[in-house]
């Protein structure tokens, strides 16, 4: 090795320093075997009020049906849609982390893969909230949701891109969810043998299993883990890419384009890891897991975004070309409308808050300072929301006919409904860290230095 | 109280390095029923226990085409067979759209299939009544430590030559694990019908609870609004009118759009009389004649008037169209059957416009010349 060049193909240490096996448990139960914090209980306090709104709003749109939304002709998709893909574009950064980055053998993912997974599954959960109270009336939805032999003899449409999205959204969650059960079970037997409490050790015993540590299973226990990475790769890249058929297979103009899929991709990852990024900033400093989630694994993340952000900017750059390109006056239109049209604050502060803020990310300093890159986060995923919001409402809100064009405006019951999916999603983050171990202790012992044998 | 009895002889280690040394010192010597224990997947563990490659990838190949092939075969059938639709103009095969939901679908059973089976079948999960639970082993092989343990039942099992085997290797402790009869029998059944009776109670509860809300708490106030919507509906009585009726009478002298009243009502010698076919029977209009008879006359006249259709024998005979006294009838007179009815006939005034009303009386006219016909026709 040269003295003076740095060597790229060293990797970072997974974790800071030489922490031993031991005290990685101590540092990773230490808030689960505690009592909460004034913090966490104020913190709960501000989430369980946005759920509760939530609720209140929910629960007033059954009763009184989706009249109190804003939505109506022409903009018939406005806040749930919106809301949706932003929900399902959040989830797509856990995935990525646990199973694309498992598959390339990225030693830096232990750390937060087990954080980005439950909030993969807890961004799907509100997702799934948008699509089920759309219908107003979702206990009988059912009927065109789910194919089921039923009494009228027809089935759901299989080649509707709406249907797609029910199994597609449905099958993520599902298989999301078994992969961060399976990656728990080493970990419930850990805290099983480690409590002195015995209500605790019953329930760990029934999530362990009866997980005994034992290298036969862990021979069919690591294979299963490479299927599930392996067949989570793909499954993420088709969720998104059917949330965007549900727009590009359509005929509206702005939506009736091949870029969808790609672009819908990359800029769900991009939102995802700006989600995920804040949250353990926050976490990694309430309980002292700095060595654990160290500044390597954000700046990566960073990194991650800046590449991500760069191919949304790409795409928006492509949408006016391709508008342009096409020769379709109705294309064209629809590009020049968002940038300058009723919605142009909305599309302006999407550009910027997409291509032009994560660009400073370009900077180690800024990579690597805790409070801006939580900035950028969170401009990020303002961002990427109001991206949705352009795509939905401006497409709809002036197509074909100018007689048939409309203004859409969001109602306070919409406001609620969004409010209260953030609680909801908060909520769930408070009382995962409280009750589950936030970094997996049996990965992040793997790849302690010292932890493989030193020949074979 | 039983006597302990003894399941393995166990040894643990402190390094990676010993553990894996002592796999391989371990498998040398004989022994088959045996295990490591490790916090997490140690590498090169499996070649020095010398295990074979993990089958359980075929059960994901097997579901996963199953799962796949199988949803692709039904959405086959939905379209081509259940219930053929033509969607967008798109051939009831368009297979590219099926593409989706059978690749979510072979995920989601490749997926639940593999794991399902990896802990029923691969791990014989959950048992949480083994004998290693709860022992100081398994307490320190769950943090940090890595142990090994051989079991009583290996033929080779001698619990000295095991003991002296183990210590050879530098172990930090080695220790017998024992377990009692009763205590490792003492575990919950599937089949306990306490259990079974909570099953039952919980069934029922969430039923019952269901049931309640969709079919009585839905249909009650102030859920019911959506019902009990504040508007006249027909049918329903009202005190607004002296009438009580909601649904209005039509005023005297309406007349509906594009309605002209029949004039001949009860006058069958005027219509017959006066009457005349506007319509030329042209080969489209007894291509109608023909469409409305056979839809509407023929279910008792017959496909060929001759009064013959299989209702025949069940009712009062339906006549033949054929008679004399039909054929000499003026064109009037039949559209005026057609409009009033005659004996038991009841009036198609309703069902068949006037226009094709008309077109019937030409594809009559048609068929009576058919079965009558004169010598200039031959030709």
């Amino acid at each position: 090795m040269s003295n003076s060049a740095i060597d790229y193909t060293l990797e970072h240490p997974a974790v800071a320093g030489t922490p031993s096996a031991a005290s990685i448990d101590e540092v990773i139960t230490a808030p689960i075997d505690s009592k909460p914090s004034r913090g966490w209980w104020i913190g709960l306090a501000i989430t369980g009020s946005m759920l509760g709104i939530g609720v209140l709003s929910v629960s007033w749109l059954f009763y009184k049906g989706t009249g109190v939304w804003g939505v109506n002709q022409p903009v018939g998709w406005g806040f749930d849609i919106v809301n949706f893909v932003f929900w399902v574009g959040i989830g797509h950064a856990g995935t990525l982390i646990s199973a694309i980055l498992f598959l390339l053998r990225q030693k830096w993912r232990t750390g937060i893969a087990r954080f980005a997974e439950a909030m993969t599954i807890f961004a799907v959960m509100c997702a799934l909230i948008f699509p089920l109270i759309h219908t107003g009336r979702p206990w009988l939805a059912a009927v065109y949701l789910l194919p089921y032999p039923n009494q009228h003899g027809i089935w759901v449409n299989f080649t509707s891109p709406l249907l797609w999205d029910v199994f597609a959204v449905s099958t993520y969650f599902t298989v999301s969810f078994v992969f961060w059960y399976i990656g728990l079970i080493p970990d419930f037997a850990m805290l099983r043998d480690r409590t002195k409490s015995k209500i605790k050790k019953i329930a760990y015993s029934i999530f362990s299993l009866g997980w005994r540590h034992s290298n036969r299973h862990w021979q069919h226990y690591e294979k299963a883990y490479l299927i599930l990475a392996g067949f989570s790769t793909p499954l993420v890249l088709s969720v998104h890419t059917i949330v965007s058929f549900d727009f590009a297979v359509s005929v509206i103009p702005g939506w009736h384009t091949t870029i969808f899929p790609p672009y819908f991709v990359a800029g769900a990852v991009f939102s995802g890891f700006a989600m995920v990024q804040n949250v353990l900033v926050v976490t990694r400093k309430f309980f002292g897991l700095e060595h654990i989630i160290t500044l390597n694994h954000l700046e990566n993340m960073n990194k991650v975004m800046l590449l991500t952000g760069s191919i949304v900017g790409y795409a928006y750059a492509m949408e006016f070309f391709i508008a342009w390109y096409s020769g379709n006056p109705l294309e064209q239109f629809v590009f020049l409308n968002r940038a300058l049209g009723p919605y142009a604050w909305a599309y302006w502060t999407m550009v910027s808050c997409n291509v032009i803020f994560p660009q400073l990310f370009w900077i180690k300093k800024v990579r690597t300072n805790i409070i801006g890159m939580f900035i950028i986060g969170v401009i990020v995923n303002i961002g990427m929301w109001f991206e949705r919001f352009v795509i939905v409402v401006t497409s709809l809100s002036r197509d074909f006919l100018p007689s048939s064009w409309g203004h859409y405006m969001p109602t306070a019951i919409d406001f609620g409904v969004f409010i209260g999916s953030i609680g909801l999603f908060f909520t769930l983050v408070l009382l995962f860290v409280r009750v589950l171990p936030v970094v997996s202790m049996s990965e992040i012992k793997a790849v302690l230095p010292g932890a493989q044998p030193d020949h074979h | 109280m039983n006597t302990p009895l003894l399941y393995s002889v166990t040894a643990l280690f402190d390094t990676p390095d010993g553990i894996i040394h002592a796999a391989e010192a371990v498998r040398k010597a004989g022994y088959k029923r045996y295990d490591i224990h490790t916090p997490y997947p140690v590498h090169g563990m499996d070649d020095a226990m010398g295990l074979k490659d993990s089958k359980l990838g075929f059960i994901t190949l097997g579901a996963g085409l199953m799962g796949g092939a199988g949803v692709f075969a039904f959405i086959s059938w939905v379209f081509m067979a259940a219930y053929p639709n033509v969607i967008g103009g798109k051939p009831f095969f368009s297979w590219p759209a099926f593409v989706p939901v059978t690749f979510e679908i072979t995920v989601l059973s490749a997926v639940l299939v593999t794991i399902g089976s990896l802990i029923a079948f691969f791990f014989k999960f959950p048992n949480n009544s083994h004998p290693l639970h709860d022992t100081p082993y398994m307490k320190a092989v769950s943090c940090d430590t890595f142990g090994i343990s051989i079991q009583a039942d290996d033929p080779k099992f001698d619990e000295a030559a095991v003991t002296a085997l183990l210590t050879s290797l530098h172990p930090r402790t080695v220790a017998p694990v024992c377990y009692d009869e009763a205590e490792l029998n003492h575990t919950w059944k599937t089949f306990d019908p306490k259990f079974l009776a909570l099953l039952a109670g919980v069934a029922l509860l969430v039923s019952a609870a269901t049931y309640g809300t969709m079919n009585v708490v839905l249909y009650m106030p102030p859920f019911d609004w959506m019902m009990n919507q504040n508007k006249f509906k027909p049918q329903q009585t009202t005190e607004q009118y002296p009438d009580s009726r909601m649904m209005r009478p039509v005023v005297a002298g309406t007349v509906a759009r594009g309605f002209t009243p029949y004039p001949y009502k009860g006058m069958a010698d005027s219509a017959g009389k006066s009457l005349v076919n506007p319509l030329q029977p042209t080969a489209k209009v007894l291509a109608l004649g023909k469409e409305k008879y056979l839809t509407f006359c023929s279910p008792c006249h017959g496909n060929f008037a001759k009064g013959d259709s299989r209702l025949r024998g069940q009712f009062p005979n339906p006549p033949t169209l054929h008679s004399d006294k039909v054929r000499t009838w003026p064109d009037g007179s039949v559209y005026h059957v057609i409009t009033e009815g005659q004996n038991i006939m009841p009036s198609y005034a309703s069902q068949i416009s006037r226009e094709e009303r008309w077109a019937v009386v030409h594809y009559v006219r048609a068929l009576q010349r058919a079965f009558n016909a004169k010598e200039s026709d031959q030709q």
